[in-house]
């Protein structure tokens, strides 16, 4: 690290000149007030943003252990059940989203065996592209949500974590188990600022052929972004109103506030 | 109608347009993912060399796909003018393109025969320079606040994206991107929240920040097109209407779109314009696309992913908009493995555009899980600005917090526009000179986050300073 860098508070920003844009950047975790040399970065944001790629590409690779002392507590507790798509390796995960849509056949039969059908809320847990999301984000909120939905009278049936998971896995979670609504808690695509952040996919009675148009989505959740609680009261209104239409998708507007232009992981 | 060839004593058989528009492109990972692209180098240039000999007449009668889509390209085509061109091969198309007297061809309606197949077509057979050099003369310009696309210009979005939508910093990344002479595309942000409440507290603060520094030029809030228009009817300012929009029927109803109620859109948006005052021109859609959309909608129908694209172009110029964005990296390594695959589709997408007489602009990006960095972003971006590009993204400093992906950034933006002596559109142009931003053309000493520019900044309170 440059000397230059060292000083910063804010982990992705070079040392600021003075103390006024010091304050104007606690607005935006976004890269302002740089700064230039000529019209090319400044050496310190050059190599800054050559450091962070390097950890998000980094953190990638990272692979989802339930034994990990991270998530040990969380998925005894729970007794979550782990099983896995037919992308059979990350280099798969990667270049084969289709195969990260569907069940394993051995994962099919361990959900038929293990976990009971037609319950109102099926919460799954998916590495997607960041398990580093699921690693901070999950523990924290999975059993707030938890104790929000069954407060308000929902069945919750037993947690799934899928590896290599994309989200279009929801609909044949909902072709094997037929519950009423699933949440798919899921890694997105790792930023630079962090590689944390998880997205909550939500659906209403999925099934095979069902897309993007048909879910809901809550994005951004993480420390700089959605909060936790911000996250499990928002996907719990969405499950009201859900319930209340017998439909998911764009046509539900966020009752207190899906989809971006962009969708930030594929489907 | 089968396709056959021999090559150095090889014969390979092609079932029809379809699958040879498939074996016929560049290397794509969503071709593979597909099941369309060559199974082998051999059978590439194969399929390039069978569709070279292949006319327009033929491709003209032979839709790959049938759905609304092939029907709006149908009816939106100049039947006319394409009788005049069906004869030709599209490896004459290729050459007709690349001669000098083209562009007058081209502006004299030209642009309209050519249909999205025909463009994906002759794309297949062209190299990267051919790509930049048939662009390069081919100017749209429309006009909205501003104007954008004539010969010289190079225009940038300011992308303010907020993981929050907090309207201060998003006005700190508007105001950061105006001071490096950035913005006269328009200023576009991807809300994290599509609520309508949201969207138009939003569209509100960004037309606040650019009627208060007098910049001439439009806001977008990229929610849901029904969403925009939701906000319209509560009051909102709409500048452009946007909507991502795919080839195939299929890719946008998996966006929620219809083509009627985009139709429908628009006429409300125009309306709404009527009541406000200081627009130039009617060009009020923005439309933002990408290869692999239709793939990753299992929407495709079997066409390969530059067939599709050219199609969503299709779908654009019956809309007249005022820029239309390929959003090259955005989507993953499943449909662009690497630097290489990106820097081709970007190149592929403007030309595309710009044949089809599209004001084309792009995203030059990549993702973090994506074999490609900043210096596939570089380079990407130099090509396109010598092609004649009409606008590229302006993120502050190339990474996007809210979308998780990495864009060109104000520098880089600035930094293209000085390298080649391009400069703004010539509206913003003159209010940028007349803030002392640019001075004869070129940025100031304090433009670009020095410390003259902190008087600018100092004129909104709201950012705490």
């Amino acid at each position: 690290m440059t000397g230059e860098n060292a000083g910063a508070e804010r982990g992705n920003l070079p040392a600021p000149r003075d103390g006024e844009q010091l304050r104007l950047r606690e607005v935006t975790p976004a890269r302002v007030l740089l700064g230039r040399a000529g019209l090319g970065y400044r050496t310190a944001t050059q190599l800054r943003l050559r450091a962070d790629h390097a950890a998000a590409r980094d953190a990638l690779s990272v692979r989802i252990d339930l034994d990990d002392p991270a998530l040990a507590p969380l998925s005894r507790s729970l007794d979550i059940l782990e099983v896995a798509t037919r992308a059979d390796s990350l280099a798969t995960h990667l270049a084969r989203p289709d195969l990260g849509r569907l069940l394993s056949d051995e994962s099919v039969e361990r959900i038929r065996s293990g976990c009971a059908p037609d319950m109102d809320l099926q919460i799954l847990v998916g590495d997607g592209l960041s398990p580093q999301a699921v690693i901070t984000q999950v523990p924290l909120l999975l059993p707030l949500l938890i104790a929000g939905a069954e407060a308000r009278g929902l069945s919750v049936g037993r947690i799934l974590f899928v590896r290599h998971c994309r989200v279009g896995v929801l609909n044949d979670i909902g072709e094997v188990l037929a519950p009423r609504a699933v949440v798919l808690l899921v890694g997105e695509r790792p930023g630079l600022a962090t590689a944390e952040s998880l997205s909550a996919y939500l659906a209403w009675q999925p099934r095979s052929g069902h897309t993007d148009a048909d879910r809901n989505l809550i994005s951004n959740i993480h420390v700089d972004g959605v909060g936790i609680s911000d996250a499990v009261t928002r996907i719990l209104d969405f499950l009201g109103e859900f319930r209340l239409r017998d439909r998911s998708g764009f046509t539900i507007k966020e009752p207190a506030r899906p989809g971006t232009g962009r969708t930030v992981q594929e489907r | 109608m089968t396709f056959r060839t021999t090559l150095r004593g090889e014969t390979f058989v092609f079932a029809d347009l379809r699958e040879l528009f498939g074996r016929a492109n560049e290397p794509k990972s969503g071709d593979q993912l597909a099941g369309v692209a060559a199974r082998s180098e051999r059978e590439r240039v194969a399929a390039k060399i069978v569709l070279a000999d292949v006319s327009l007449g033929e491709i003209l009668d032979n839709p790959m796909i049938e759905d609304d889509v092939t029907e709006l390209i149908d009816r939106d085509r100049d039947v006319e003018l394409g009788t005049t061109i069906r004869g030709l091969t599209v490896g004459e198309l290729r050459e007709m393109i690349l001669a000098p007297d083209f562009v007058g061809m081209w502006a004299d309606g030209m642009s309209r025969a050519i249909t999205p197949d025909i463009a994906a077509a002759v794309t297949k057979i062209m190299g990267a320079r051919d790509l930049v050099s048939a662009s390069a003369p081919l100017r749209v310009t429309t006009s909205l606040r501003n104007t954008m696309g004539e010969t010289g210009t190079f225009g940038v979005r300011i992308q303010p994206n907020h993981p929050t939508d907090d309207i201060a910093g998003v006005t700190l990344s508007v105001l950061d991107g105006l001071l490096f002479g950035c913005g006269d595309a328009m200023i576009g942000l991807n809300p994290a929240s599509d609520d309508v409440g949201t969207v138009i507290e939003l569209q509100h603060a960004l037309r606040a920040v650019v009627d208060r520094v007098g910049a001439p030029t439009q806001t977008c809030v990229l929610a849901h097109f029904t969403t925009q228009l939701a906000a319209l009817g509560r009051g909102a300012p709409i500048d452009l209407l946007f909507q991502s929009i795919g080839g195939t029927e299929q890719t946008n109803r998996s966006f929620g779109v219809t083509l009627d109620a985009l139709v429908e859109g628009r006429e409300q948006v125009l309306e709404h314009h009527r009541t406000r005052g200081d627009f130039l021109g009617d060009n009020v859609m923005y439309f933002e696309t990408g290869q692999g959309s239709a793939l990753s909608a299992e929407a495709h129908g079997g066409l390969d992913q530059l067939a599709c694209e050219a199609r969503a172009y299709g779908v654009a110029r019956s809309f007249d908009p005022f820029l239309v964005n390929s959003v090259v990296g955005f989507i993953g390594p499943e449909y662009l493995a690497d630097s290489r695959q990106i820097m081709r589709a970007g190149l592929e997408d403007h030309f595309m555009g710009k044949l089809l007489g599209l004001p084309m602009g792009c995203d030059v990006c990549y993702t973090n899980h994506v074999d490609a960095d900043q210096d596939t972003t570089d380079q990407l971006l130099i090509l396109l600005a010598v092609a004649g590009c009409n606008f590229v993204m302006g993120v502050p400093g190339s990474d996007d917090v809210m979308l998780n992906y990495q864009s060109t950034s104000f520098h880089d933006a600035a930094g293209a526009r000085e390298l080649l002596g391009l400069r703004p559109a010539p509206e913003f142009e003159a209010w940028l000179e007349s803030v002392g931003i640019l001075s004869h053309g070129r940025l100031t000493d304090g433009a670009g986050s020095g410390t003259t520019s902190l008087p600018l900044l100092g004129a909104f309170p709201e950012l705490g300073s």
